[in-house]
């Protein structure tokens, strides 16, 4: 039970979880787990079956992907961020390397028993949405401006 | 060395003293007037630098406030007469007149926490106003340098961004916007540095330098945190002739970008900037 306390006041501190109310939480935290990951070591792979998310307590991981003249970073994330969303598209499959940069501490969720609680109970359902959409977004957001090369010859921008 | 108004038309010719090459496109100069004398400034003022049978343009000035001794601009060649200017070797003359614009207002930070957004070679207008914010460190609360470049190759000042990182007092933090994984900073853009700085919002004023875009943007996240509108300023590029508000070239809505500028805060210039074509 301990842990499970622990695991609530941690997840409480992250900003995902700011302002979330108990009962949700109390849902939420059956399907969390303390991971670490060492500096070089992968969280998750390209292509595998997205069946996590993990919100970042501690530490940095840089999405990537693979090419023929090595990997290409396309953004870091570190403490206070969230890694994951692939859990929630069909097919459930990662479309990064993510891969941590640091020795980096994070909590995982079961995708699958998160989902299951979902579906059970629309209420998280939309909860857990609604906290994952800005965060999309504003992901989203920021790859179109990189797409834009701001800082790249041409015209003025 | 201050000119008038009837002076501010006549190029002073300055000797080019050193040329550093800081990136494969973006150079800077150190320039001493060849009559002698010490050319005084402040922090986010530019000079129309003329390059002799080529055209004249409009570009801040990168060196220290403090220093009067010798006047410092860091150029990225991009067309014409900035091609040209890179061109230009030590001993060379180019014309100079200036300094004009109104500056960062770094005194009117004093007492607050100081926030620095720079993107590419917007660092070289904050430069000055960074100098003067380290001589005076004692009269800021935080001091945060957020900067974004496009590659690691790309970042300018990279040394001396090292070394005011290596300092106690100051957070740096710079992102790339790509990288390979041979670079263990931050990837991303420069406004979600914004979200993580160590800074008071309410008690934070905040200087932001870049293409306008980033400008936009970053402005736009200091607010989402609670920066005051009016507690952010930014640095608008206009094309420019006179320099000084005579002939109207660098109009920007109901203001001349070169005398009612180049500084502006967010209060000010965020309905212009929506404005399409202005
Ligand atoms: C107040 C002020 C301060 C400035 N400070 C600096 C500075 O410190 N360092 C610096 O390098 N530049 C600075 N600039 C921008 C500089 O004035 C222009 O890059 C310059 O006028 C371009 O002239 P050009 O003849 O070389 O290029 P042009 O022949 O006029 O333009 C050629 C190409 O370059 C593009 N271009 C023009 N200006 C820019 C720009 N600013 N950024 C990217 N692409 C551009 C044009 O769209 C065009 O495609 C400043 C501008 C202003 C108004
Ligand atoms: S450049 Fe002439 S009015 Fe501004």
């Amino acid at each position: 039970m301990v842990q499970i306390d622990d695991l609530s006041r941690i997840i409480d501190e992250h900003p995902f979880a700011h302002g979330m109310d108990d009962t949700l939480r109390a849902l939420i935290v059956g399907c969390a787990a303390n991971e670490r990951y060492d500096a070089g070591q992968y969280v998750l792979r390209e292509g595998g079956r997205a069946d996590k998310f993990f919100l970042i307590r501690a530490g940095a991981v840089a999405l990537e992907i693979a090419s023929p003249s090595g990997a290409i970073m396309v953004e870091t994330l570190s403490d206070g961020d969230l890694l994951g969303w692939s859990w929630l598209s069909d097919p459930p499959v990662w479309t990064f390397d993510a891969r941590a940069t640091q020795l980096t501490r994070v909590i995982s969720f079961d995708a699958n028993c998160l989902r299951r609680k979902m579906d059970a109970d629309p209420a998280l359902g939309y909860e857990v949405l609604r906290r994952f959409l800005p965060i999309m977004a504003h992901r989203i957001h920021a790859a179109r401006m990189q797409m834009l090369d701001l800082y790249g010859p041409g015209p003025r921008r | 060395m201050k000119m008038d108004v009837q002076d501010s038309m006549v190029p002073v010719p300055f000797r080019i003293e050193k040329v550093r090459r800081e990136l494969s496109d973006t150079f800077t100069m150190e320039l001493k007037p060849e009559a002698g004398g010490a050319f005084r400034f402040q922090a986010g003022q530019f000079n129309m630098l003329y390059v002799f049978g080529v055209g004249e343009v409009p570009i801040s000035i990168s060196g220290d406030p403090g220093e009067s001794g010798v006047l410092v601009h860091t150029t990225r060649a991009v067309g014409a007469v900035t091609r040209a200017m890179g061109q230009l070797e030590v001993g060379e003359t180019i014309g100079v007149r200036g300094p004009f614009g109104k500056p960062w207002p770094v005194e009117q930070a004093f007492g607050s926490d100081l926030v620095i957004v720079a993107g590419g070679v917007g660092l070289a207008p904050l430069r000055p106003a960074i100098y003067q914010a380290l001589a005076n460190r004692e009269k800021f609360g935080k001091l945060v340098i957020l900067y974004g470049a496009r590659t690691a190759d790309d970042i300018l000042f990279r040394k001396e961004l090292e070394r005011w990182r290596g300092r106690f007092d100051v957070e740096v933090k710079v992102t790339v916007d790509r990288a390979t994984d041979r670079w263990a900073g931050n990837v991303g853009v420069v406004t979600n540095l914004v979200a993580r700085g160590g800074f008071d919002p309410m008690h934070t004023t905040a200087l932001v330098c870049g293409p306008e875009i980033m400008m936009r943007f970053a402005a736009q996240a200091l607010v989402k945190r609670g920066v005051s509108p009016a507690g952010v300023y930014v640095s608008m590029e206009r094309n420019m002739k006179c320099g000084v508000g005579f002939c109207g070239h660098c109009q920007w809505g109901p203001h001349f970008v070169c005398r009612n500028g180049p500084v502006f805060t967010w209060e000010e210039a965020s309905p212009l900037l929506a404005v399409r074509e202005l």
